[in-house]
This record gives C-alpha cells, sequence and structure tokens, in this order.
C-alpha cells in the first residue's frame, strides 16, 4: 500500500515511455523523418514536405497504434492466462491460442477454395478473418481449460497447448496441400505478422476488439487479485469462480483472436511482457499490473517494429520473427537468473 | 455457556458429510450435531483420515454435505451464495497461495474484498479494519515485508490476520500449527484463544495438537469411528470419549493430567 504511490510513478513513466517510441517508431523507417516534423503532422501543423505527412498519416500513424494494440492486448493476454492457470508459462502463444487463430485464419484463406465459391463470397470480409480467429482461438482455449479442470498438474496443461499447436499446424499443411499456390501464399505472408498492411477501417476494427477486451480484463482485477491466493480461497471471498473464468477466458479469446487476425501470430510479447514488468514493478497486485502490462506490451512491440523496419533501409524483416529472437533470450535469461519464477 | 440464539454462529443437525461420487456415495462421518456459539473457540480432533478436513470443507461451502442441515448465523447454508458467505465465514487453509510475492499488507487488505467496490479499492473503514486485524496478532514490523520472505510461523498470523480483516462472525482454519515448532504451535493457539475472547468471533480450528486444544479450547469435536462426539473439555473427558481415540496399546490417556501418555 505504501508501495503504492511508487508504482503509480513507476506507471505514469511507463506511460511516457509509450509516447516517446511511439514517436520514435512514426520518425523511423526507410526514410527518416524528424520528431518535430511527426508532431507537427499529428496534430495538424504545417509540414515541411507533403509526402512526410501522407507517410505518417496513411502508413506509419495506423502501424504504430497497431503496434500499441497488439503489444498491449498480447501482454495482457498473458497476464491473464498466468493468472488463470497458476502457471508463469502460460501465454496465448504457449497455450496454442495463436494456433487455434491460424486455423481459423487458415480456413478462411484456403477453405474459401475447397468449400466452392458461394461459401467465399462470406468468408473473406475483413470481419470474417477476425470472427473466424477469435473462434479458433476460443476453441483452443475452452480445450485447455477442459484440460486443466481435469489435470490439475499445470505442466501437463502446457504440454497440452503444444499438443493442439502442432494439432492445428498439421490441419493447416492439409488444407495448405490442395490449396492454389496464390491463397497459399496470403496465408504464409499472414503468418510472418505484420503490423503494416492495416487500412484505417482494419485499425478501427481491431481496436474495437481490442477495447471490449481489455475492458473486461480491468473489470476482473479484483478477482484476479483473489485468485492470487489459489480457487478455494477466492471463493471464500465471495469470487464466482466460474463466472470469472467465463470472462477472463472471453477477454483473453477476443484480444488474442483478433490481433492473430489482423498481425499475424506474433509469439512471446505475451510471456515475456508480464515478466518484464515484474522486473521493473515487483508487485502482485493487478491494479498495478495491468496498466504497466499494457503500457509495456505496448512499448516492446514498438521497439520490435523499429527494428523490424531496419531504419534507413528499404528492408523490413516479419515482426513474428523480431519478436521470438528478442522474447526468447529474454525468458530464457529470465529463467536461469532466477531459477524460479516469481508471481 | 448460555447458548442464545443471537449468539450462535454455527450449527449442524444430524450433518453427514463425504464425497458424491458416480456410482455411489462415500460417507466419511455421520451424526454430526454440532453449536458454536460467538466468542468460543472450538478444536476438531481426530486422527488422520477422520475426516477433520472434510468436515471443515464442508461447513465452509467448499464441498456440499449429503445429508443434514448447516445454519451459518440461523441461515442455512445451502440458501447462502458465496458473496453472501463470505460475509459470514473467512478461511485459513493449508494450501498454497499462487503468488507469494503480495506483501504482508496486501494480502491482508484482500481480506476486505467481500466490502469493496467493483476493482477492489479500500476505504477508511477497509484501512482501519486492517489495521486493527494487523495490531491483533501483533505483525506491525513485518507489515511491509513480502510473504517469500516470511517463516512459517510468521505467515500463518498473517493468514490470520487476513482472515481477521474479513471481520466475519466465524473463522475456520485447517492444521493452522503444521510445520510449526513447539513453542510456535502453543503460540498459534494461544492467539486464536485470546482473538476469540477480544474480537467475540468463533473460531473453529482442526489440529492434531490434543493436549494443547485440551487445555485451550471451549469445545472439542472428536471424529472417532464415522462420527462425531461434542462438548466440552471436561464433558468429553468425564464420559471417557478420548480414552480410545488412540489405540490403547502405544498411547493412553490419563484423565488425571489430562493428556495422552506412551505407554
Amino acid at each position: 500500500m505504501l508501495n503504492q504511490k511508487k508504482y503509480t510513478l513507476a506507471i505514469i513513466l511507463l506511460f511516457l515511455a509509450v509516447v516517446v517510441t511511439a514517436l520514435l517508431n512514426i520518425s523511423l523507417g526507410s526514410v527518416n523523418i524528424p520528431i518535430q516534423e511527426v508532431a507537427s503532422s499529428l496534430f495538424g501543423f504545417k509540414v515541411e514536405k507533403d509526402t512526410w505527412r501522407y507517410i505518417i498519416l496513411n502508413y506509419r500513424l495506423p502501424k504504430a497504434i497497431t503496434a500499441i494494440i497488439t503489444g498491449s492486448g498480447l501482454a495482457v493476454s498473458g497476464l491473464l492466462m498466468q493468472t488463470l492457470f497458476r502457471n508463469p508459462l502460460a501465454g496465448p502463444y504457449v497455450l496454442g491460442l495463436s494456433s487455434g487463430a491460424s486455423l481459423g485464419v487458415a480456413i478462411v484463406f484456403m477453405g474459401a477454395s475447397l468449400f466452392g465459391a458461394s461459401f467465399a463470397g462470406i468468408l473473406l470480409s475483413e470481419w470474417s478473418l477476425v470472427v473466424a480467429s477469435s473462434l479458433g482461438s476460443l476453441m483452443v482455449l475452452f480445450a485447455v481449460i477442459l484440460a486443466s479442470i481435469r489435470l490439475r498438474d499445470t505442466m501437463a496443461i502446457l504440454i497440452i497447448g503444444l499438443m493442439f499447436a502442432s494439432l492445428t499446424a498439421a490441419i493447416v499443411s492439409v488444407l495448405a496441400y490442395f490449396s492454389p499456390a496464390s491463397k497459399l501464399q496470403q496465408y504464409v505472408f499472414w503468418s510472418y505478422g505484420s503490423l503494416g498492411d492495416l487500412s484505417w477501417d482494419e485499425v478501427l476494427i481491431l481496436g474495437l476488439f481490442w477495447f471490449v477486451g481489455i475492458l473486461i480484463s480491468i473489470g476482473s482485477i479484483k478477482n484476479l487479485n483473489s485468485l492470487l491466493l489459489g480457487e478455494h480461497y477466492a471463493r471464500s471471498l465471495g469470487t464466482n469462480i466460474k463466472k470469472n473464468r467465463f470472462m477472463i477466458i472471453i477477454a483473453t479469446s477476443l484480444l488474442a483472436g483478433s490481433i492473430t487476425a489482423f498481425a499475424g501470430p506474433i509469439a512471446f510479447v505475451g510471456l515475456a511482457v508480464p515478466h518484464l514488468i515484474r522486473q521493473i514493478i515487483p508487485s502482485a497486485n493487478h491494479i498495478t499490473l495491468v496498466p504497466a502490462v499494457i503500457f509495456g506490451g505496448a512499448i516492446l512491440m514498438l521497439i520490435c517494429d523499429i527494428i523490424a523496419q531496419l531504419p534507413g533501409s528499404e528492408f523490413s524483416l516479419p515482426i513474428n520473427a523480431i519478436t521470438s529472437i528478442i522474447g526468447a533470450p529474454v525468458v530464457i535469461w529470465l529463467l536461469v537468473r532466477k531459477r524460479k519464477f516469481n508471481f | 455457556m448460555s447458548s442464545k440464539n443471537s449468539n450462535k454462529v454455527l450449527k449442524t443437525e444430524d450433518l453427514t458429510i463425504g464425497y458424491k461420487k458416480k456410482s455411489h456415495r462415500e460417507i466419511v462421518a455421520s451424526g454430526i450435531n454440532i453449536e458454536i456459539n460467538a466468542g468460543e473457540l472450538v478444536a476438531v480432533i481426530g486422527v488422520n483420515g477422520s475426516g477433520k478436513s472434510t468436515l471443515l470443507k464442508t461447513l465452509s461451502g467448499i464441498i456440499q454435505n449429503i445429508d443434514g442441515e448447516i445454519f451459518i448465523s440461523n441461515n442455512s447454508l445451502l440458501n447462502t451464495t458465496p458473496d453472501k458467505l463470505s460475509k459470514y465465514i473467512s478461511l485459513v487453509l493449508t494450501e498454497q497461495l499462487l503468488s507469494k510475492n503480495l506483501s504482508v499488507i496486501e494480502l491482508i487488505a484482500l481480506g476486505r474484498q467481500p466490502y469493496t467496490n467493483w476493482i477492489g479499492s479500500l476505504t477508511k473503514r477497509d484501512l482501519k479494519q486492517i489495521m486493527y486485524a494487523i495490531q491483533l496478532v501483533n505483525i506491525e514490523e513485518i507489515k511491509n515485508k513480502k510473504c517469500h520472505e516470511l517463516s512459517d510461523g510468521q505467515f500463518q498470523k498473517v493468514l490470520i490476520a487476513r482472515a481477521l480483516a474479513q471481520d466475519t462472525p466465524l473463522i475456520i482454519l485447517d492444521e493452522p500449527t503444521t510445520h510449526l515448532d513447539l513453542y510456535h504451535k502453543a503460540y498459534v493457539l494461544k492467539l486464536l484463544q485470546k482473538l476469540s475472547r477480544e474480537t467475540n468471533k468463533a473460531i473453529l480450528f482442526a489440529s492434531h495438537e490434543i493436549n494443547l486444544a485440551l487445555q485451550l479450547c471451549d469445545k472439542l469435536v472428536i471424529l472417532k469411528d464415522k462420527t462425531a462426539l461434542f462438548g466440552t473439555p471436561a464433558e468429553l473427558i468425564e464420559n471417557g470419549a478420548l480414552n480410545d481415540l488412540f489405540p490403547k496399546e502405544l498411547i493412553q490417556f490419563d484423565s488425571k493430567t489430562s493428556s495422552f501418555k506412551i505407554k
């Protein structure tokens, strides 16, 4: 409680860091635009070159917003999973949520041609991608929950997540085998992950899903805290365990599903950010952790995107590769250093 | 002690406890009639596997009873929702916490959840109750430590403070003295006695510390041969309920000193 003030300060600093990295993210790229120019074009002042304004408003700004949504959404769903499953290694990617979402997306991209043209019309709108992907992750999450009720062993749950990942990967390869090359290519590019290809309309749809998911997460803060004591204690404190579990599942599916649909399967952010935040803010209280993780996820994603853009060069790398290259060593480092994860 | 109706914190009528399985019901104990009033310290005693945990879990609503009735502050447990029950019963369990990264004061503050708003912010009244709980169990000097920095004895006191902060007429503790040395065992049970007197709360706990319980408790529940005996220590000693609690060839009850001796 006494630390709360210190934590509030840390959260404010994290927020400022989001603003700074976002500006940096917009300014850096194949063409580097000075930060002042970025700020003036964002606030509608005069900009030196009109092309800069065009690049910023139609390309870089939606990309930066997507990065913020993606990073914060995945990080929050990772935090929710870790508390719900009582497992520090849980996260949307590890538990197979992203693979479930991939399956949904694969069916939309490649199934359309298999199931006939009339079906394809329904399947290939912007919304269908989000819905299919959210349904995919929801399906996997329900399966994991069912398994977790039967198996108290948390390691088993992770292994089940891995099994789901390979199962969905197998179904995806079967679909891929029968698909025309153009559809397959569409899917492969999607699976590299990308923050940059979204139109403002798509950003809006993604933002809507994100908003609902984050809202439910914030509403679950009190119950998440009671879950820190274990389920029996939580119930004795008046927590409705089943309803609470349901709400958390819905929130994570909306977040992980919609993000995966638009930005591709992005690894490690969900798992790593909550742990990185706990290094800075050694609190278990979700009233501190949820906002800190939201900002932390956004910062990490913005930085990963800056790296992926290879500022000054004309190339860019797949974002999924960058998050893995940064995320995997971070998790290993945490494990080796601490030996045991602290919640 | 006279039992006025308003004082009655917990009452069971012909309670049968056990586990419902698909094909059959496994009965652990039946014919349990106990009555606990405000301000009383009551121990549940019995050998391993006699059903102490099952009884406490049933009384706290974690598992359902098979037969009979349970009344918590004159309300049937069956009709009490978890959020309502959280204002009647607080628990101290043996299960591991998910997180020991909470500070002592944060953990105790979680005891106020039944009273806080949707996001769990603490009012002045909540803070007052938390400070009162901390002062009652005398843990002021460790209140800002993290839970993983505490010894088993200190942690047990923190859990008790959390239950006190929940401010319920009944506190149920499952084996609060395991993992503790003899001094801390006596200390914790003595603390429970003090708390029951000072706060007028009913405290029910399961324990293997029969000798200590006989000296400190107002009443005992003895689980034996799939049923329960209930009464004051003096009553139970008088009607010989303790004599065959353990196999006689090894441990015997000495009614003169009111304690168990190895033969």
